[in-house]
C-alpha cells in the first residue's frame, strides 16, 4: 500500500539524484565557469549587483519552465525542426511573463523589460533545452533548470560585486538596500557624505566596463580550477 | 526523422496555439497597460519637478495620488514648432482622442517633420505667478528611444529639473540615466540659452563638464547613450524655441 503511494509520486521525487542536479550546476558543472554557457550576459549586466539579482530571478524563473515544457514535449518534437520550437517555448514564456507584469507589477516590469531581449537570447536557457530536456523527464529537467540558472545567478552575483564595489564604490546600488561602502563622494554619485571606509580610494573606472568581467571571470574559473582539480582534464 | 508533413501540422499547430494565447492575454491585459502606462507618463512629467513638489519619490507614489497631484497642478498646453497653441479641437484632428498633451505619441511625432509636429507642454502652476514649463523630449539612445522632460523656471532658461526614461539601454551604463537618482539632480540649475539669448541647450560631457552653465559630467561607459541624451536635449529643446521666444518677451 505504502509503496503504491511512493511509487504514484515518483515522478516528484527528490532524492540524491535530484539534488546533485541542482548541486552540481553550482560548481562542478556550473553554465558559465564550465559550461562556458551564458558569457555575453554575464558581460553585459554585471557592473552592479542588483541588476544581476534581477536578472538571475528572470533567467530562473525562464530556464526552469522551458526546460519542463520542451520535456514534456520531447517525444513529439520534430528533429529537423527542434531549435525553432525551443525558442517559441522561450519566447512564449518570456511573453507570457512580461505581459502579466506589465499589468500587474508595472515598476518590476519598467526595470526588467530591458532583460527580456537578454534572457531570449540567453545560451543557457537553449543550451540546457539540447542538452538535457530534450533526453529527460520534466521533473528532472526543471530542477536541472533551477541548478543551471543557480550556478549562472551565483556567478553574476560575485562578479557584480566586484565590479560594482570597486568600480563605484556601491553595492546594491537602485535597491532599497544600497549601501556606499569605500571612497569619497564620487562625481558620479555626488550626494553621498564622506562617511564610508577608505575615503582615499577613488573608483576605478575600468571596473565599470565589460572587459573588467572578463577579468573577474577569469580569476573565478582559475581559483575554482584550483580548488576543484578534477576540472582541470575536462575542458 | 519525422516526415515533413508532421513537421508541419507540429509547427502549424505550436504556433497556432502560442499566437492564440498571446492575443488573448495582450487583448485582455491591455486596458490595465494603457491605464498604467499613462499613469506612469504622468509621474515621469512629474519627477522632473519632484524637488518642487516636495515630493521624496513621485515614481513610488500611488495611482490615485499620482493623478490627483497632476489634475490638480498641470495645466497642459499642445503647441506647434511655431509657437502656435493649438486648440483640443486641432489636436484631436491629427489623430489623439483626447486631444490633450498627455495624448500625444511622442514616437510619432519624432517622425514627423519639424513644421508638422505637436509638442507637448505642461505648466506647473503650484506657486501663483511663477509657472514652471515642463517640455518632454525624445530622442534614440544606444539601443532604442530615450526620453525626458525638462523642466524650466519662469524665465524659460534655467533648468529646475529633469527626468529620464529610455527603453533598453544597457543595465548599469546606459540605464543609469533612469536608475541613478543623482544624475538627474545634476541637471538643475543650467540654463539653455547663453548671456546674449543663444539656444545653447545641455550637454553630457565625455570625461567631465568645463563649463558649468551649460554642460553636465556625462557617465563613464556610457558614451553612445549620453551622445543620445545630448542630441535629445539639442535637437528636442531647439523644437520649443519659437514657443520659448513668444513666453519670454
Amino acid at each position: 500500500m505504502t509503496e503504491n503511494k511512493v511509487n504514484k509520486l515518483s515522478f516528484l521525487a527528490f532524492g540524491k539524484k535530484e539534488r546533485r542536479l541542482i548541486t552540481e550546476p553550482i560548481n562542478d558543472n556550473n553554465p558559465i565557469t564550465v559550461q562556458i554557457l551564458g558569457v555575453c550576459s554575464a558581460l553585459a549586466v554585471t557592473s552592479m549587483m542588483w541588476p544581476s539579482i534581477v536578472m538571475s530571478v528572470a533567467v530562473l524563473f525562464v530556464v526552469a519552465f522551458s526546460n519542463f515544457f520542451t520535456s514534456l514535449l520531447r517525444k513529439y518534437i520534430p528533429s529537423q525542426v527542434r531549435m525553432i520550437v525551443q525558442l517559441v517555448i522561450i519566447a512564449f514564456l518570456v511573453t507570457v511573463v512580461e505581459l502579466f507584469l506589465k499589468a500587474y507589477s508595472f515598476p518590476v516590469w519598467k526595470q526588467l523589460s530591458v532583460f527580456i531581449g537578454l534572457i531570449i537570447t540567453n545560451c543557457i536557457v537553449m543550451g540546457r533545452l539540447e542538452a538535457y530536456a530534450m533526453a529527460n523527464t520534466p521533473w528532472k529537467s526543471f530542477l536541472d533548470g533551477i541548478g543551471n540558472s543557480l550556478g549562472y545567478g551565483v556567478i553574476l552575483v560575485v562578479i557584480s560585486f566586484f565590479r560594482e564595489i570597486l568600480g563605484k564604490g556601491t553595492l546594491m546600488a537602485g535597491s532599497p538596500l544600497e549601501v556606499k561602502l569605500i571612497g569619497k563622494s564620487s562625481e558620479f554619485l555626488i550626494n553621498t557624505a564622506d562617511t564610508s571606509w577608505l575615503s582615499w580610494y577613488s573608483n576605478n573606472n575600468l571596473m565599470v566596463l565589460p572587459v573588467a568581467a572578463m577579468f573577474i571571470l577569469a580569476i573565478i574559473i582559475w581559483i575554482q580550477r584550483s580548488v576543484n582539480r578534477k576540472l582541470i582534464n575536462i575542458s | 526523422m519525422r516526415s515533413s508533413n508532421f513537421i508541419i501540422v507540429f509547427i502549424t499547430l505550436l504556433t497556432s496555439f502560442v499566437a492564440l494565447v498571446l492575443s488573448l492575454l495582450f487583448t485582455g491585459l491591455k486596458d490595465i497597460h494603457d491605464e498604467n502606462q499613462a499613469i506612469f507618463q504622468k509621474k515621469f512629467v512629474l519627477l522632473s519637478i519632484q524637488e518642487k513638489l516636495g515630493e521624496s519619490a513621485v515614481m513610488e507614489m500611488s495611482n490615485q495620488d499620482v493623478a490627483k497631484l497632476f489634475n490638480d497642478n498641470i495645466e497642459q498646453v499642445v503647441v506647434n514648432s511655431k509657437g502656435e497653441i493649438l486648440d483640443k479641437a486641432a489636436v484631436e484632428s491629427k489623430g489623439y482622442p483626447g486631444g490633450m498633451a498627455e495624448n500625444i505619441n511622442l514616437s510619432k511625432e519624432k517622425k514627423k517633420s519639424e513644421a508638422e509636429r505637436l509638442l507637448p507642454v505642461y505648466i506647473y502652476k503650484g506657486e501663483k505667478d511663477h509657472p514652471i514649463y515642463i517640455l518632454s523630449l525624445k530622442g534614440n539612445g544606444l539601443w532604442d528611444e530615450v526620453s525626458g522632460n525638462v523642466a524650466l523656471d519662469s524665465d524659460l532658461n534655467t533648468v529646475v529639473g529633469v527626468s529620464f526614461d529610455h527603453v533598453s539601454e544597457t543595465p548599469g551604463m546606459g540605464a543609469e540615466i533612469k536608475d541613478n537618482p543623482n544624475f538627474r539632480l545634476k541637471f538643475a540649475g543650467k540654463k539653455i540659452f547663453d548671456e546674449s539669448g543663444n539656444y545653447r541647450s545641455i550637454s553630457l560631457m565625455k570625461g567631465g563638464a568645463t563649463d558649468p552653465v551649460h554642460e553636465v559630467d556625462g557617465i563613464t561607459a556610457a558614451t553612445l547613450t549620453g551622445a543620445g541624451v545630448t542630441r535629445m536635449l539639442q535637437n528636442g529643446i531647439k523644437s520649443y524655441e519659437a514657443y520659448i521666444k513668444s513666453i519670454q518677451q
